[in-house]
């Protein structure tokens, strides 16, 4: 597994999760530290394109060997696409978290949602307690 | 996401400096701080105890010494298996029951002496074990201590196929005991009580040393070519083997005929339980632990509903088949070999079939 890594582009929420805005979608995916505290990942099951998503809401599931873990929506909007990949190569989210490891792409309903989130700073200074 | 990490404050094996230099994943489990895996992950773990030989540190579990002239006679009349035929050097699996045959722990007892035998128990479960068998001691006017010999050892599990090969040449010439045997040998100039015993499904040695030199053993054994596991993997290997875990697959609130443990219990020898556990042999169980796979995705975990009745009590990814497997009871009548089952994971039905134990067996190797 990769060393712990934040980068600065991203957009952080609290429960593990990071953003990458792009206008007005967003890219999702858990932290290196999500993924890190999880253990191998070996099943991620993605909601269906269309599907709504709400903020801090429970929107997917990745399972590792030990333990299943909800996926929470750092933002609000519409699944437009999902990472098909992950079906035959679910060990991505574990080794490259932030690249291949993302887990849905989605359009965003509520800009203002954005000023909630952390950045790498502010979200590894959670980590540190 | 929600955290899955665990924090508190627990006591410490003699092995922790390893297992932080080793930077280990460390949680708290039954009030111990212990490796839940090392940096290889657990699905390497697995495979090396699987294909080669893997140590785990299981210093959590607890120890239990009966010694006194009654030392034999008191732990056939509280164990379920039948303890005079426990020759000196071996070994024994059997399980403690309530009154009512629920089961308070499962255990391996070795004989050391004619007067000496030691218990091995789950660490949930130690202290709650001790005070059973005393309160029965002291009722039964039995001449026996019950000594708590928790803090007397460390213990390591060495398992794998490689597992003897890779230890032999630490005992200089000194045989390894055979399976369900045990015997005090040296190891690297350290005493310790060898076991043939294990929970991997995998040939292999439990030692037993005392906790000062523990340390120095982890060392020699890794050295030898031993990959350190930890907790996870050890769950997944005796999952795979169909071992009970206690707090997941055997409780207090069912019996051990319901948990597939009928072939330790002797109810001949009139062990505290033994009526209730014949009575339930007799009329037959109302449901029965069985093994499962999943069929297609998706992994059942312990406290999914089986539909129709029964729930499930472990499950995992099986790393060596890679697909879910675990262990449920299910009503009686829908617990043969073949049977399809459906299991409520989170909402979703995933469908499995009754499969024979052990899932994974050495020789399919």
């Amino acid at each position: 597994m990769a060393d712990p890594s934040y980068p600065d582009d991203l957009r952080y929420h609290a429960e593990h999760d990071w953003a990458r805005i792009d206008g007005e979608s967003a890219t999702f995916g858990i932290t290196w530290y999500a993924q890190d505290a999880l253990g191998e990942v070996v099943f991620f099951d993605p909601p269906a394109v269309g599907t709504a998503v709400s903020k801090d809401e429970p929107y997917a599931e990745v399972e590792s060997v030990k333990a299943v873990s909800d996926v929470i929506s750092p933002l609000s909007g519409e699944i437009v696409e999902v990472n098909e990949a992950l079906a035959e190569t679910p060990e991505a989210i574990n080794e490259d978290p932030y690249g291949g490891g993302w887990l849905v792409r989605v359009r965003l309903s509520d800009p203002a949602e954005l000023d909630d989130l952390l950045d790498a700073d502010a979200y590894q200074a959670t980590l540190a307690g | 996401m929600a955290d899955p990490a665990a924090a508190p404050v627990s006591k410490r094996t003699p092995l922790h400096d390893r297992h932080v230099a080793a930077r280990a994943k460390l949680v708290d489990f039954a009030g111990w701080e212990m490796p839940v895996q090392y940096p290889s992950g657990i699905r390497g773990e697995h495979l090396a105890v699987r294909e080669h030989a893997g140590v785990f540190d299981v210093s959590h579990m607890g120890e239990i010494e009966t010694l006194g002239a009654d030392a034999g006679p008191f732990l056939q009349h509280m164990l379920s298996n039948d303890v005079d035929a426990i020759g000196r050097g071996a070994a024994q699996y059997s399980v403690l029951c309530r009154h009512d045959g629920g089961v308070l722990d499962d255990l391996f007892t070795y004989r050391l002496g004619a007067e000496r035998l030691l218990t091995v128990t789950n660490a949930s479960n130690h202290s709650r074990d001790i005070a059973w068998l005393r309160e029965h001691a002291a009722a039964g006017s039995w001449d026996v201590e019950l000594r708590d010999a928790l803090e007397d050892y460390a213990m390591l599990a060495v398992q794998g196929p490689a597992a003897r090969s890779l230890l032999e040449p630490l005992g200089a010439g000194a045989p390894l005991p055979a399976r369900m045997r045990c015997a005090e040998i040296a190891l690297q100039g350290i005493d310790v009580l060898a076991c043939g015993t294990g929970y991997t499904g995998e040939d292999g040695l439990e030692l037993l040393v005392a906790p000062a030199q523990a340390p120095a053993l982890w060392d020699a054994v890794v050295a030898a070519g031993a990959t350190p596991a930890g907790l996870a993997a050890r769950d997944t290997l005796r999952l795979e083997a169909c071992f009970h875990l206690y707090g997941n697959d055997l409780m207090e609130s069912r019996g051990p005929i319901e948990a597939g443990l009928g072939w330790c219990c002797k109810e001949q020898t009139g062990f505290v339980g033994a009526e209730a556990v014949a009575a339930v042999r007799e009329r037959g169980p109302r449901e029965r632990l069985v093994a499962f796979a999943i069929e297609g995705p998706g992994i059942a975990r312990q406290g999914n509903p089986v539909v129709g009745g029964g729930e499930v009590t472990s499950g995992s990814l099986s790393p060596s088949l890679g697909i879910g497997i675990g262990m449920a009871y299910v009503p009686a009548e829908r617990a043969a070999e073949g049977t399809a089952l459906q299991i409520d994971v989170r909402g979703r039905l995933r469908d499995a079939v009754i499969r024979a134990r052990p899932l994974y067996r050495r020789s399919e190797r």
